[in-house]
């Protein structure tokens, strides 16, 4: 069943689109995450599916209901706020169970409901508190209580982890991940940290400009990013990307990083299928840092391609080491395994995984192998 | 080291506020002693002077014997008169400033803006420019020289500073308060009534405090539209000068002025603290 259907959705302030022309279907017990930097539009949507603000144009539908001249309240969707928005002169149980009350919901069922959300998210000991006596997760969690409680067709969350600190959001996270696989809830998710999105969805809808750019599950976004947006968004450190010239001999397409030069690195692509109206052209490379590694590495599949190349820059993390490299003059990230630590200013050999190379129209930005 | 070139400059401080404490406080110190003085210790010294014997019985002529205006029993039923307008009044005019306030500021609708502007204009209007509009308007609805004309007036003259108070205290509360109690399912007053007033004590007790000071304090309407049993204090002290044509009663005169500042003395000195608080709340985060 489709739980939330938006078409062609647009959002105008005065001679500002701050949404144009939006389209998404979320089934059933999916997990949507609207990721996207500040000011592409993505609160604004949610507020929208929410009925805090009004569309200019377009159709919001939950649960096949059009819903667009329905107030708030009579969307069945709960919500979770950034700021939590827990009302501070009320215990922890009035906050839960205020919602109910606006519905007249008799007390005994209020009760109940309390109790059983209370135990899921172990916040039992916190009932009699008030919001100011709880931290930060725990405030989370009652935020999410009160949305639990009322057992919604929708759940939304804005940005509900960005006010904690980085140890309690990854915890927070797969807690939150956790709970969707336990309920089964229909989830939409706004967030401008991607790894929330690879981690968390089901299906990402990466939004930029007030348009969907690309709305697929997490490893089709990450692995065939469908513009240079989504690339360069997706992913951190981000795709590398760089000029390159496509060329075909009697293998098959061949990419070639400054092309001409003495360094020139010739790429050959395997199992790729280019228009050959490429051929010939200018393109954009983007190859992810992971798919660059030390020259030893063995990428599985055919004989390893390996370049040696100038490095400009190392990073130890710890886990890894990150390479700041020159691929035929163009600057490149690789993430090679944290005990090599390349010499500075000096060559080194790298492994290329070149199943992975993605290919953009230069003009479009979008992807075409 | 640092004693000795702070040591002239602190002595300096203290001695130009002590005179500026003293300027003000020398109008209240003669009142004072005038109350506990007799007349004729008044008569045969100057009105600045100690007490020779202290006449508390001032206190008891200015409460309830006295005459004013025909009447002999004190400035006790002006005082009531004055009760009866400042209470209902303060009341009214926080608890509708509180919820306009509210609305301009958590609510948005089209005007909202404006609607606080012409509001808080209010706050710019001369008093004696509004005397002809209320003159007419209490003529027109019949409540000229009486109590509840008093309380209109007041309740609906004191909104531009208690919408104005209650505003600048509610912007400061996020909107998402607002957004998950809509979702939830309350509505306007619902809102205002469980979730914004528990928040709002700091800045009732500002305005109360505000709105009770004014109104207790305030003469001209007092004076304009009502008169003799009508009359809050404030009027009526005036007829109570006005009535001693032939002895000056300068000590029963002080001490009904006494009386009649109590009040307002014991609010301030009840909330002060918090006044002062409330006034630069948010100034600091």
């Amino acid at each position: 069943m489709t739980a939330l259907s938006i078409r062609a959705l647009s959002k105008r302030y005065a001679n500002l689109e701050v949404l144009k022309g939006i389209n998404l279907d979320i089934e059933s017990g999916e997990f949507t995450v609207l990721v996207g930097p500040s000011g592409c539009g993505k609160s604004t949507l949610l507020n929208i599916v929410a009925g805090l603000d009004r569309a200019s144009s377009g159709t919001v539908e939950i649960g096949g209901r059009v819903v667009n001249d329905v107030p708030p309240k009579d969307r069945d969707i709960a919500m979770v706020f950034q700021s939590y928005a827990l009302y501070p002169s009320m215990t922890v149980r009035q906050n839960i169970t205020f919602g109910m009350e606006c519905r007249h919901v008799p007390k005994a069922e209020q009760d109940a409901a309390v109790a059983n959300v209370a135990k899921l998210l172990q916040i039992e000991p916190l009932l009699g508190r008030k919001p100011s006596q709880l931290s930060g997760g725990q405030r989370q969690r009652v935020a999410m209580g009160r949305a639990l409680v009322r057992d919604p067709l929708l759940f939304l969350f804005d940005e509900p982890l960005s006010n904690l600190d980085a140890k309690l959001r990854v915890e927070m996270r797969m807690e939150i991940k956790r709970l969707h696989q336990r309920i089964g809830a229909t989830i939409v998710y706004v967030t401008h940290d991607q790894i929330e999105a690879m981690t968390m969805a089901t299906r990402i809808a990466v939004m930029h400009h007030g348009q969907v750019q690309q709305f697929a599950d997490p490893d089709t976004v990450y692995r065939y990013p469908a513009n240079l947006f989504v690339a360069r968004f997706m992913g951190s450190p981000p795709m590398n990307t760089m000029p390159a010239r496509l060329e075909a001999d009697n293998g098959g397409p061949v990419v070639v990083i400054g092309a001409g030069r003495p360094d020139e690195v010739r790429l050959r692509l395997r199992g790729y299928d280019v228009a050959a109206s490429f051929v010939g052209r200018e393109v954009v490379l983007g190859i992810r840092p992971e798919c660059i590694a030390e020259g030893s590495r063995v990428f599985s599949g055919d004989a390893p391609i390996v370049v040696s190349a100038p490095v400009e820059m190392v990073e130890p993390t710890g886990a890894e080491t990150m390479v700041l490299l020159r691929l035929g003059g163009e600057a490149a990230m690789a993430r090679i395994t944290p005990d090599i630590r390349p010499t500075l200013g000096a060559s080194a050999d790298f492994a290329l995984d070149t199943r992975r190379i993605c290919l953009f129209d230069p003009e479009t930005e979008r992807l075409i192998a | 080291m640092r004693d000795q070139t702070f040591a002239p400059t602190r002595i300096l401080i203290y001695l130009v506020v002590s005179l500026i404490a003293a300027a003000w406080l020398a109008p209240l110190v003669v009142v004072v002693l005038n109350s506990l003085r007799t007349n004729e210790e008044i008569a045969q010294a100057s009105m600045i002077g100690w007490p020779k014997h202290w006449a508390w019985s001032n206190y008891a002529a200015a409460w309830s014997g006295f005459c004013v205006a025909e009447t002999c029993a004190g400035i006790r039923p002006y005082m009531l008169n004055s009760a009866l307008v400042t209470i209902p009044a303060t009341i009214f005019s926080t608890m509708l400033g509180a919820i306009a306030g509210y609305a301009v500021s958590l609510w948005r609708f089209r005007g909202d803006s404006w609607i606080y502007g012409i509001v808080t204009l209010g706050l710019f209007l001369p008093q004696q420019m509004r005397l002809l509009p209320w003159t007419i308007v209490l003529r027109d609805i019949g409540l000229i020289n009486t109590l509840t004309g008093l309380v209109l007036i007041h309740t609906i003259q004191g909104l531009s500073f208690t919408t104005l108070f209650c505003r600048n205290y509610y912007v400061a509360i996020p909107h998402e308060l607002i957004r998950a109690a809509r979702i939830d399912g309350a509505g306007f007053f619902r809102i205002f009534w469980r979730i914004i007033l528990p928040l709002s004590a700091p800045i009732l007790i500002v305005t109360v405090i505000w709105q009770f000071t004014h109104i207790w304090n305030e003469f001209l309407y007092g004076v304009t539209f009502t008169s003799g049993q009508q009359q809050p204090v404030t009027a009526a002290l005036i007829a109570l000068s006005a009535a001693v044509a032939d002895i000056p009663q300068h000590g029963v005169q002080s001490a009904a002025v006494i009386i009649a500042a109590l009040p307002t003395l014991l609010i301030y000195l009840l909330g002060g603290r918090y006044f002062v608080r409330g006034l630069t709340a948010g100034a600091v985060k």
